[in-house]
C-alpha cells in the first residue's frame, strides 16, 4: 500500500490544519429522523473539516444511510440543524445540496447505462452554444476533469454500459467532483471493487484532500477506514456512539462499538468433526466462452476460496458450474459421475446451489414476501418437498436470526444483511451438496457477515462442498481451506490455507512466472459466435 | 461483441445498422419478387408509391419514438389523426383562405391532447399505456357521437400537398423527413433531447441529477400528438375529406409502436433513435408494396408483418443478452494502471 498510515497520519492534517482552525465545513447538530414514528436517527452530531476524511461506520440499520440522505437533501430531518461553512442550510431536494457544494456518491450507481461518460457527468448541466449542446466542449471538460483526478485512459465518449464496475465508480466520483463540491460523501465506494482497484480510489481521494475537499466516507471494510480517515464516527441503532481520531482506535475496538459486544473471532474456526471427504465436484478442461481450461476439484466438507480481479472470470466460472453460462468444453463430474449441466434447473436438481453476486437483480424477488422468496427454489424445482420446507422455514430463519416483522414481510424492506440471509435460506431448503457463493458478504454489516461465516462452517461440517468467490482478501484467507486464483479466464494457481494477500495478488495479476503471457491465446468466445 | 485482449477488435454493428441491413435485404427481395411478377420495382411510379406509403406512418412513428424514449407510450394517436383531419377539413370547407385557420386549429387541438396525456403521465403517475388508452377512448367516443361519416372538404391548394412530387419523391415524404431531421437535432444536440433519454432510461437518476423529470415526458407527448395531427392533415390532403375512422382503420397506434421497436428502440425507454424508426417504417412500406404488387391476400400480409416484428425483437433481445459488461475481454482501466505501477 503506497500510503503508510502509521507514518503519514501524525503529519497528515498539516495542510488541512488551517481550515480546521477556520471551523468545520459542515456541522450537523442533533439530527433526528423518524419513519412512521420509529426513530431511525436520534440526536446525531457530525463535523467535517476541509481536507480531512471522516469515517462513518455502523451496522446496517445503524442510521448511516439516513444520515447521508439527510445531508444530501434526499430526506428532511425531523429535528436538528445542518450548517455549511457556518451558515444554517436546509435542503428540500438533492440539487440544492449539490448547489451548496455538497455532493454524494450513492452506493447504487446513479448512471445511465446507455449514455456516454460525458453525458452522464454533465446530465442536467450540458454546456451549450446557442440552443444546441456543445458536445465537443462537454467531452473536453470531461477529459480535463478525469485528468485532474489522475484518470488517464477513460474516453469521455465511451458508453457507460461497457465500463467495468470500477470505471463506473470513477465516473460517479467524477460526477460528484464536477459539481465543484467542497464536501463529498461516499457510501461504500469500494463495495463493488476488487482490492487492487481500491488503490485507484484511494489516490483519487487523496487528490481531493489536497484540494481541501471534506470527505465523509462510509465503508464496511474497516481496514479502509484506518488507511484513509483521520477521524471515525460510530453509529449504533440510530444514535451517536463515539467520534475519535482513527489513531486511537483499532479494528477490534471499532467492532466492539458497532455491535456493542466482543466479536469472539471474526472468522470462526472449522467446527469439530469437519473432515474433507471424497471429491463432490470436479472439472476437467472446462470452458464456456468466458473461462477456459478449468481443472478443479471440490471435496465434500471443504471451503474453497476463489480469488481474482474484477473481470477475471470468477463469476463466469461459478455460472458455468451452475449452468447459467453452460460449459461448452471439458467435463464435469458430480460425486464421480460425469454430468452435463445445461441450465440452472438441472444444476439445482443435481444438488447445486448458487448465491449470486447481485442479490437484488438475481437473488430475490424484492416485492415478494420472505417466505415466498425462501421457498422459491424448492417450490419450482422440488414441488413435492415444498411442504416440508415450509414447515422447517421458521426454524431456519430464526436460526440465522433474520430480523423481520414476520415471514410475510416483503424482502425489499429488509436490510442487506437480512436479505442475504433470506437468499441463504432459499438455498438451504434445497439441501445442496455443492454450495457456490459469489461475494456472499458484499455490502452487509459485520454482524450479518459473521452469521454467514458461521453458516459456511456449519455447511462444511455437514459435508457440503463450498466454493466462495470473494473480492475481500481477508475473507478469502480467513475462511478458505484452499484458495484458487483466477486470471483472465483461467485458473492461475492454487494456494494453501493461510497464504498472504501478496501471494494471492501475485497470481491474480498474472505476474506468476509459471504462467507466461500468451499473446495469441485462442479467443475463447470465438465459438460462441452464431 | 467479443474482442480478444490481443486487439483484433471487431466493430460491433449497432441495432440501427441491423435495421438498415434488413431494409437492404427487403429491397433486394422486393426487387427480385417484383421482377418475377414482370414489373419494375425501381420504376419512378413504384418508388413514389413506396415513399408515399412511408409518410403517414413516418409522422406517427417519429412521435411514438419520442414518447417511447421517454419511457411512455401513446395509444391515442389514431384518434388524434382522425380528429385533426376532421377539424381541419370542416374549418377549411373548400376555401383556400381558410387553410391557415384549419391547420392551426387542428395542430393546436392535437398539441393540447398531447399536453393532457403528458401531464397525466408525468404528474399523476399514470402509465402512458393507460393514460393514452383512456384519451383514445374519450376521443373515439367524441368522434363517434359528433361525426356520422366523412365531413369537411380540403381546398385544391391544400390537396396539392398530397399530390405533388419532386422527381419521384412526394412532397409529403419530404415534409416527414424534414420533421425527422428536426427531431434528430432535438434528441442529439439539445438539452431537452439529452434529458428525454435520461428520464426514459432512469427517472430516479435523472431526478438526482437535478432534472425536472416531468418536462421531457410532457414535451414528448405534445410532439407526438402534434405529429399525429400532421399525419391527419396529410390524410385530409390526400382524401380531400376528413374522416372519423381514418386513423383507427390504419391501426397507427400499434403499427407505429411496431415500427419503433423494429427500428431498434427499447420499449422500456432510454435507448433508440429516429433513424432506426425511419428504417422500420421503410421496411413496412417496402413489404406492403411488394405484397401489393404480388397481389398477396391481405390477411397473409398481416401474418408476414407479425412474423417480421417478432423475429426482429427476438434478434435484438439476443444481442442485448450478449451485451453484458465486458469482463476479461477488455483490460480494465485499473488493470492498466496497476501494470503501469509495476
Amino acid at each position: 500500500m503506497p500510503y503508510d498510515t502509521d507514518v503519514a497520519r501524525p503529519g497528515h492534517p498539516s495542510h488541512g490544519a488551517g481550515a480546521t482552525d477556520a471551523g468545520p465545513l459542515l456541522r450537523a447538530t442533533g439530527l433526528t429522523k423518524r419513519f412512521f414514528g420509529n426513530a431511525v436517527l436520534q440526536d446525531v452530531d457530525l463535523e467535517l473539516h476541509a481536507g480531512l476524511v471522516h469515517g462513518l461506520v455502523g451496522e446496517n440499520g445503524a442510521g448511516k444511510s439516513t444520515l447521508m440522505k439527510i445531508l444530501a437533501g434526499v430526506h428532511q430531518p425531523d429535528g436538528g440543524t445542518v450548517e455549511i461553512s457556518g451558515e444554517p442550510r436546509t435542503f428540500g431536494h438533492p440539487v440544492q445540496a449539490q448547489q451548496a457544494g455538497l455532493a454524494t456518491v450513492f452506493q447504487e450507481f446513479n448512471l445511465l447505462p446507455d449514455r456516454s461518460v460525458a453525458e452522464n457527468i454533465y446530465l442536467g448541466r450540458e454546456p451549450r452554444r446557442g440552443l444546441l449542446v456543445d458536445t465537443g466542449q462537454m467531452q473536453r471538460d470531461t477529459a480535463e476533469l478525469l485528468e485532474g483526478l489522475g484518470v488517464h485512459n477513460l474516453s469521455p465518449a465511451t458508453v457507460v454500459r461497457t465500463l467495468s464496475v470500477a470505471e463506473q465508480q470513477i465516473v460517479e466520483i467524477a460526477k460528484a467532483v464536477s459539481y465543484d463540491a467542497r464536501i463529498i460523501q461516499m457510501d461504500e465506494p469500494t463495495a463493488a471493487l476488487a482490492d487492487h482497484e481500491v488503490e485507484l480510489l484511494y489516490s483519487m481521494i487523496r487528490r481531493l484532500q489536497e484540494r481541501g475537499v471534506a470527505i465523509l466516507y462510509v465503508s464496511h471494510r474497516l481496514a479502509e477506514l484506518f488507511d484513509l480517515c483521520e477521524t471515525i464516527t460510530v453509529l449504533k441503532d440510530g444514535r451517536h456512539v463515539a467520534t475519535r481520531p482513527a489513531a486511537e482506535l483499532d479494528e477490534a475496538s471499532l467492532v466492539r462499538m458497532m455491535v456493542g459486544r466482543e466479536m469472539s473471532a471474526f472468522f470462526p474456526d472449522a467446527l469439530p468433526g469437519t473432515a474433507p471427504g471424497a471429491a463432490a465436484l470436479t472439472l476437467t478442461g472446462a470452458g464456456n466462452g468466458y473461462v477456459d481450461g478449468i481443472d478443479l476439484s471440490l471435496r465434500a466438507g471443504e471451503i474453497v476460496g476463489l480469488a481474482g480481479l474484477q473481470g477475471s472470470g470468477r463469476t463466469e466460472l461459478v455460472e458455468g458450474i451452475f449452468g447459467a453460462q453452460p460449459f461448452t468444453r471439458g467435463t464435469m463430474t458430480l460425486d464421480g459421475r460425469p454430468v452435463r449441466v445445461r441450465s440452472p434447473r438441472e444444476a439445482i436438481r443435481r444438488g447445486l446451489a448458487l448465491v449470486t453476486e447481485d442479490r437484488k437483480a438475481k437473488g430475490l424477488s424484492l416485492n415478494q414476501s420472505i417466505l415466498d422468496n425462501a421457498l422459491g427454489v424448492v417450490h419450482a424445482v422440488f414441488p413435492r418437498r415444498t411442504g416440508t420446507a415450509r414447515r422447517g422455514m421458521p426454524g431456519v430463519l430464526s436460526s440465522m436470526a433474520v430480523a423481520a416483522r414476520g415471514m410475510d414481510q416483503e424482502v425489499q424492506f429488509l436490510s442487506g444483511g437480512n436479505q442475504q440471509k433470506v437468499v441463504l435460506a432459499r438455498w438451504l431448503s434445497t439441501n445442496p451438496r455443492v454450495m457456490l457463493m459469489d461475494e456472499p458478504t458484499r455490502g452487509i454489516d459485520v454482524g450479518a457477515k459473521h452469521a454467514i461465516y458461521e453458516l459456511m462452517r456449519q455447511l462444511a461440517a455437514d459435508g457440503v462442498a463450498v466454493l466462495m468467490v470473494s473480492s475481500e482478501l481477508p475473507e478469502v484467507i480467513g475462511m478458505s481451506d484452499r484458495i484458487l486464483v483466477m486470471h483472465e479466464g483461467r485458473l492461475a494457481g492454487e494456494l494453501p490455507a493461510g497464504s498472504s494477500e501478496e501471494e494471492i495478488l501475485h497470481l491474480a495479476t498474472g505476474a506468476a512466472p509459471a504462467r507466461p503471457e500468451q499473446p495469441e491465446r485462442d479467443d475463447p468466445k470465438e465459438d460462441r459466435q452464431p | 461483441m467479443s474482442s480478444p485482449v490481443t486487439g483484433r477488435r471487431r466493430v460491433p454493428i449497432t441495432s440501427t445498422g441491423i435495421v438498415f441491413l434488413v431494409l437492404a435485404l427487403t429491397l433486394v427481395a422486393g426487387a427480385v419478387l417484383t421482377a418475377m411478377s414482370g414489373r419494375n420495382f425501381f420504376s419512378p411510379g413504384n418508388i413514389s408509391a413506396i415513399l408515399t406509403g412511408t409518410s403517414i406512418l413516418g409522422f406517427i412513428a417519429i412521435g411514438q419514438t419520442l414518447v417511447i424514449l421517454a419511457g411512455s407510450l401513446d395509444l391515442s394517436v389514431p384518434y388524434v389523426t382522425s380528429l385533426a383531419s376532421l377539424l381541419a377539413g370542416v374549418l377549411m370547407a373548400g376555401q383556400t383562405s381558410n387553410i391557415v385557420l384549419g391547420v392551426v386549429v387542428a395542430l393546436g387541438v392535437s398539441a393540447l391532447i398531447g399536453l393532457v396525456n403528458g401531464l397525466v403521465v408525468a404528474l399523476l403517475d399514470v402509465h402512458g399505456f393507460i393514460a393514452s388508452l383512456g384519451m383514445g377512448l374519450i376521443l373515439a367516443g367524441y368522434l363517434g357521437t359528433n361525426y356520422k361519416g366523412s365531413a369537411g372538404s380540403a381546398p385544391r391548394d391544400f390537396r396539392l400537398i398530397g399530390a405533388t412530387n419532386i422527381g419521384p419523391v412526394p412532397v409529403s415524404t419530404l415534409i416527414m423527413l424534414g420533421c425527422a431531421v428536426l427531431v434528430i437535432l432535438l434528441l442529439r444536440r439539445t438539452r431537452a433531447g439529452h434529458h428525454l433519454y435520461a428520464v426514459g432510461s432512469n427517472r430516479e437518476v435523472a431526478r438526482m441529477s437535478g432534472l425536472h423529470t416531468a418536462t421531457p415526458v410532457v414535451m414528448a407527448h405534445v410532439l407526438c400528438s402534434l405529429l399525429a395531427g400532421m399525419a391527419g392533415l396529410l390524410l385530409l390532403a390526400r382524401l380531400s375529406v376528413g374522416s372519423p375512422t381514418i386513423g383507427s382503420q390504419g391501426g397507427y397506434d400499434l403499427m407505429s409502436i411496431a415500427a419503433v421497436v423494429l427500428g431498434g428502440t427499447v420499449l422500456a425507454g432510454g435507448k433508440g433513435n429516429i433513424l432506426g424508426t425511419l428504417g422500420g417504417v421503410a421496411i413496412f412500406a417496402v413489404m406492403d408494396n411488394v405484397m401489393g404488387v404480388m397481389e398477396v391476400n391481405p390477411f397473409l400480409k398481416d401474418v408476414v408483418r407479425g412474423v417480421v416484428i417478432v423475429v426482429a425483437v427476438a434478434v435484438y433481445a439476443r444481442r442485448s443478452a450478449g451485451q453484458r459488461p465486458p469482463r476479461f475481454q477488455k483490460q480494465s482501466l485499473t488493470d492498466a494502471a496497476l501494470q503501469e505501477a509495476r
